[in-house]
């Protein structure tokens, strides 16, 4: 197991996986039985899915590649969730329908918006630049 | 779907969230008490993924089948895998998973009811 999912890292890797379980059969879901509804909010609860998963396998993997694609993902995470989280509340009209970072992921307890804070933090501490 | 498991589940996850809790304090890893209680919780999750789906067959509610039946059974994924990536590092951060795997249950669970409810 590499270093960045040991220690607090564990904990972090099973929060976004299950995180990125949630977000899958959200957008499975959604874009599986009623696609045209909100296209907009549906691509972007599958942009949401694809981004967890992508940070739960980069912090498994791990090394110096894991840590830039987990740094991406995480970023690309934070921004999601605060411009999501801004346009469901001022263009309402553009979100028939809720995503997981809607309303700043009221819906899933405001985690997503703690947890890409959780991420940086931890991706800081494991840098690779810091350890050499 | 069945109000007093409903309530067995939330009861016994609550108790096992707080042996949890107590290890997580204490820092020490989890025993065996600890796992019995999860393994509880467990065996009342596969009795609710049973008994929900075959209440599901015989109402007729207005619920979405295919997201009621993938709650039943994702639910008792959770435990089993928690406890694998909890007992992979015998530290506190392995004991804090166990934390995440429970309130998992919760929130899957409260969820669950709402998706029942919803539909009556």
């Amino acid at each position: 197991m590499g270093e960045l999912s040991s220690g607090p890292g564990r904990v972090l890797v099973a929060v976004y996986a299950v995180f990125a379980v949630a977000a899958t059969g959200r957008s499975l879901v959604q874009l599986g039985t009623d696609a045209d509804r909100a296209p907009l909010a549906y691509s972007l609860s599958l942009l949401a899915a694809l981004v967890y998963l992508a940070a739960t396998t980069c912090l498994l993997v791990g090394g110096r590649r894991g840590w830039w694609a987990a740094l991406v993902a995480v970023v690309v995470e934070a921004v999601g969730v605060l411009v999501v989280g801004t346009l469901s509340y001022v263009a309402t009209d553009l979100f028939p329908d809720r995503t997981v970072w809607s309303h700043f992921g009221q819906g899933y307890g405001f985690l997503p918006l703690v947890l890409p804070v959780a991420g940086l933090v931890w991706l800081r501490r494991t840098s690779p630049a810091r350890s050499r | 779907m069945n109000a007093v498991l409903l309530w067995l589940v939330l009861a016994t996850s609550v108790v096992a969230l707080v042996m949890v809790v107590v290890h997580l304090v204490r820092d020490e890893t989890a025993g065996d008490p600890t796992f019995l209680a999860l393994a509880v919780v467990e065996v009342l999750l596969l009795v609710q993924a049973v008994l929900g789906s075959v209440a599901l067959a015989g109402t007729d509610r207005e619920i979405s089948g295919v997201t009621f039946v993938s709650y039943l059974w994702s639910i008792v994924l959770v435990l089993p895998i928690g406890a694998f990536w909890s007992l992979a590092e015998r530290t506190r951060a392995g004991t804090a998973v166990l934390l995440v795997a429970l309130l998992t249950v919760v929130a899957l669970e409260v969820r669950l009811q709402s998706l029942w409810a919803v539909g009556g």
